[in-house]
């Protein structure tokens, strides 16, 4: 009974995030302007990396939280990268 | 198949809740994101994707393997405090960015919403700016 | 003196044991090691001179204060998001005197901000000391300037300054 409804909050959880992602990606092909499609890349990111945590709780492997970690870190690497070039034009000064 | 079958009553039911308040709360986020007409009222909505949506699905996450291998696995800490480290200088900097191409774009301080970044000017202060 | 940054050196070694996965001696040896040689090697990109923390206590009260905050006002977003027809939201600069000078208590004071849903800090405005802050649905000005200078800004200066 518990064990039947765990498995179907993890399939909750899976499909609210994928959806997430779907409407970021619409943010991103819509954004009017450049800052609004980083937005939608950066909670982009974010909702990638919760779906790979999303994986290892389902699949009950701790391996997914490596992946975890490297997409947090990328993630807030590329999204500075991002905002800096469009404040300035330049990411390195 | 995994560990779905042996984790005591408690943990699952912590689980279940948090794992359905974090879907939930995600999914408003980017639902946010989507849907709310300019981009200061959409920068909001990823706000809570990134504290709340997070942060019920890493402690689901901690109290989900703490439980069902029985030993301490709180190596989700580590994503939480990186994210609570990184997510206030990612906003801030969005903002910021959105702020400066706006005022750039529009020599008289652009009058988005509230008088902070609308500045008076008139016809004789910038000659040039025809 | 031996450690140079020990409250740094303590949460590098956590962090690289958390990491890890691992309470072995060894991992605790390289640890220990890493966590005093990361923090000799960066000493020179430290651009302001120590933080000194007065009243820690108030410290983990203001931080569990913000906690609560966040939660609450994630599912106020939230509500607004879901419920509130587009048109309806007022949002809005506001601006917001600050006394608040350690540049220390300041970052933290902007961590707190833009943690909590529904404010974003944008910038001290250039020449003053006031804050620019955009609100997601702003209902009545002086209550945001009140709460954000009573709940967040007195117990930092307290806590930097005092």
């Amino acid at each position: 009974m518990l064990t039947d409804l765990l498995t179907l909050a993890i399939g909750f959880a899976t499909l609210c995030v994928v959806a997430a992602m779907l409407f970021c990606m619409v943010r991103l092909l819509l954004g009017p302007t450049a800052q609004d499609r980083v937005l939608a890349l950066d909670t982009l990111w974010m909702c990638a990396m919760l779906l790979i945590l999303m994986l290892g709780i389902r699949f009950g492997s701790l391996i997914y939280f490596e992946a975890a970690v490297l997409i947090a870190l990328t993630g807030f690497v590329s999204t500075v990268a991002l905002a800096k070039f469009l404040m300035r034009g330049e990411v390195i000064e | 198949m995994n560990g779905l079958e042996t984790l005591p009553a408690w943990a699952a039911v912590i689980v279940i809740c948090l794992l359905v308040l974090g879907g939930a709360i995600v999914l408003i986020g980017a639902l946010g994101l989507m849907r709310l007409p300019t981009f200061y009222q959409r920068i909001h909505g990823p706000a809570i994707t990134v504290t709340l949506g997070a942060g019920a699905i890493l402690i689901a996450s901690m109290v989900y393997f703490t439980a069902a291998q029985s030993r301490l696995v709180v190596h989700e800490l580590l994503i939480t405090l990186f994210i609570m480290m990184t997510a206030p200088v990612v906003s801030m900097l969005i903002m910021r960015v959105a702020v400066y191409r706006d005022l750039r774009g529009r020599k008289g301080g652009f009058a988005g919403e509230g008088d902070v970044y609308r500045q008076p000017t008139t016809a004789q202060d910038r000659p040039d700016t025809k | 003196m031996l450690l140079p940054f020990p409250y740094l050196s303590t949460a590098l070694l956590l962090c690289w044991l958390l990491l890890n996965q691992s309470l072995e001696p060894a991992q605790i040896l390289l640890g220990m090691l890493l966590a005093v040689a990361i923090p000799l090697l960066t000493r020179s990109l430290l651009p302001l001179p120590r933080a000194r923390v007065r009243r820690p206590w108030l410290l983990l009260r203001l931080l569990a204060v913000s906690m609560v905050e966040i939660v609450r006002s994630c599912l106020s977003v939230s509500r607004i998001i879901l419920f509130r027809r587009s048109r309806g939201i007022h949002s809005q600069f506001i601006r917001v005197p600050l006394d608040l000078r350690d540049p220390y208590g300041l970052a933290l004071l902007s961590c707190l901000i833009n943690c909590t849903p529904g404010t974003v800090w944008v910038e001290i405005l250039p020449g003053t000391h006031d804050l620019a802050l955009h609100i997601f649905d702003l209902q009545d000005e002086q209550w945001w300037i009140d709460t954000i200078k009573s709940q967040y800004e007195r117990p930092l200066i307290e806590i930097f300054e005092g």
